[in-house]
């Protein structure tokens, strides 16, 4: 899916310079963890968070995550926006609240990617017996 | 329509207009002319120095401009015993030598001169502008910045086939701030840059980057004094070691349950501190180790196999 759907999608807004709408994302996430992004998140991933600190740039660009979404109509401060525009990483922010930006993108067919593999050895053990 | 590269290209034009000022651009040693010279004389100048105007000064003080246009006037009426006080336009437009080049752009679109002579904010005439000056300036501008991008992708990755060496290792250091919210992950970030300008496979280097971003994350939150990060590069594996003086890891079992955090609320706040750096960074790698004694500080090793022959031959 193009940045240019999503935008049409979410009836979003860019917030950051030289941002290519052309540009695909294979995949969407959300999270206010970062640790969890790091986990989840794969190469071309469009995420989706309420957090606005520069750490999420920097998540995004370990976590090799091609867009971010603002959700719930935060607006990061200046100093993400800055560390976005250098690490070429485009920045979009969406009002509605993280349950329906998702689930807007998830119904127009942007897709999830499998479970959380970290935790999902407990979720085995606790629910289904040992394996 | 354009293309998405032909539209960067533009913007970065744009940009370059911007950022350079038209004292940049100018040619510095201007000819100028007296304002008792004749037209015939001012012809002889600009056929001798293959220009095509001149700013005219008297007593160092800017009073006009002439250019080939008036010449031409002047010889078809005949009139080349003129004086060029009598053939200049008197209050010259001019341009500041720190404004931005886009201002001149501007005014050449808008009057259609040929030049502009270059004032600095006491008013003394310290150069002139043409149109092709501003060409050039962007064009040696665009070539430096070009040059800049060769480098940036210059890749080190042959510098293993280069060293003849049984054993080789490039080793990397990065220094961790404590507290320091606002840069950590910039060891993480070099590392992660570093490794692909080596080459690397980019699935190797996402597993690094983020097993080395927590635990860059970690030294941040939890250190006292900071701490560091060698990254050791063979040609089969990457160890990373994080080392701080922090205050150590009482039960480390308890450490690497996923959800077990002590992490303050600041660095909730933050996104991090709900205890899945430990399990994240044993997920990324290889072989885990984490040794930590309380009141000194804590180790971390991890191992990376560069490809999945690497890890079995190393397993056996």
């Amino acid at each position: 899916m193009k940045l240019r759907q999503v935008l049409q999608i979410i009836e979003g807004k860019v917030i950051s310079r030289h941002v290519d709408l052309d540009s695909e994302v294979t995949s969407g996430g959300g999270a206010d963890l970062m640790s969890d992004v790091l986990a989840f998140a794969q190469d071309g991933m469009l995420l989706m968070t309420g957090l606005t600190n520069p750490q999420v740039v920097r998540t995004a660009e370990m976590a090799g995550t091609a867009a971010i979404v603002f959700v719930r109509g935060k607006i990061p401060p200046p100093e993400t926006i800055a560390l976005a525009e250098q690490k070429g990483i485009p920045l979009l922010a969406s009002k509605y609240t993280m349950f329906e930006t998702c689930g807007r993108l998830y119904q127009a067919g942007l897709p999830a990617h499998g479970l959380f593999e970290l935790t999902i050895r407990h979720w085995h053990e606790a629910f289904e017996g040992r394996e | 329509m354009d293309s998405p590269t032909d539209r960067k290209e533009i913007t970065k034009l744009q940009e370059l207009t911007y950022e350079l000022k038209v004292g940049d651009a100018m040619t510095r040693n201007v000819l100028t002319v007296s304002p008792d010279a004749t037209m015939a004389d001012f012809r002889e100048i600009l056929r001798a120095n293959r220009i095509s105007g001149t700013p005219v000064v008297e007593d160092g003080k800017m009073i006009g401009i002439v250019t080939i246009e008036d010449l031409i006037k002047a010889l078809a009426a005949g009139e080349l015993q003129a004086t060029v006080r009598e053939r200049m336009h008197p209050k010259p437009v001019t341009l500041y030598a720190d404004e931005p080049l886009v201002h001149a752009v501007s005014r050449f679109s808008e009057l259609k001169y040929g030049r502009f002579p270059v004032i600095d904010r006491n008013g003394s005439l310290v150069g002139i502008i043409t149109q092709g000056d501003i060409v050039r300036a962007m064009l040696k501008r665009l070539e430096i910045s070009y040059r800049e991008e060769e480098i940036h992708r210059y890749r080190a990755s042959h510098i293993f086939e280069d060293i003849i060496a049984d054993e080789m290792a490039l080793v990397l250091g990065y220094r961790v701030k404590p507290r320091d919210f606002s840069h950590a992950g910039e060891a993480s970030s070099g590392l992660k840059r570093t490794l692909s300008r080596l080459g690397i496979h980019p699935a190797i280097i996402r597993r690094v980057a983020v097993a080395t971003y927590e635990a860059e994350i970690n030294i941040v939150v939890y250190s006292n004094d900071g701490g560091e990060i060698v990254a050791e590069v063979r040609r089969d594996r990457i160890k990373i070691e994080a080392m701080d003086r922090g205050p150590g890891i009482p039960d480390i079992e308890l450490a690497m349950q996923p959800g077990w955090s002590t992490a303050p609320d600041w660095v909730r706040e933050l996104g991090f501190g709900a205890g899945m750096g430990l399990p994240n960074i044993k997920s990324c790698a290889d072989m885990m180790k984490l040794e930590s004694t309380v009141g000194v500080g804590t180790h971390l090793t991890i191992i990376i196999y560069l490809s999945r022959n690497d890890r079995e031959r190393s397993a056996k």
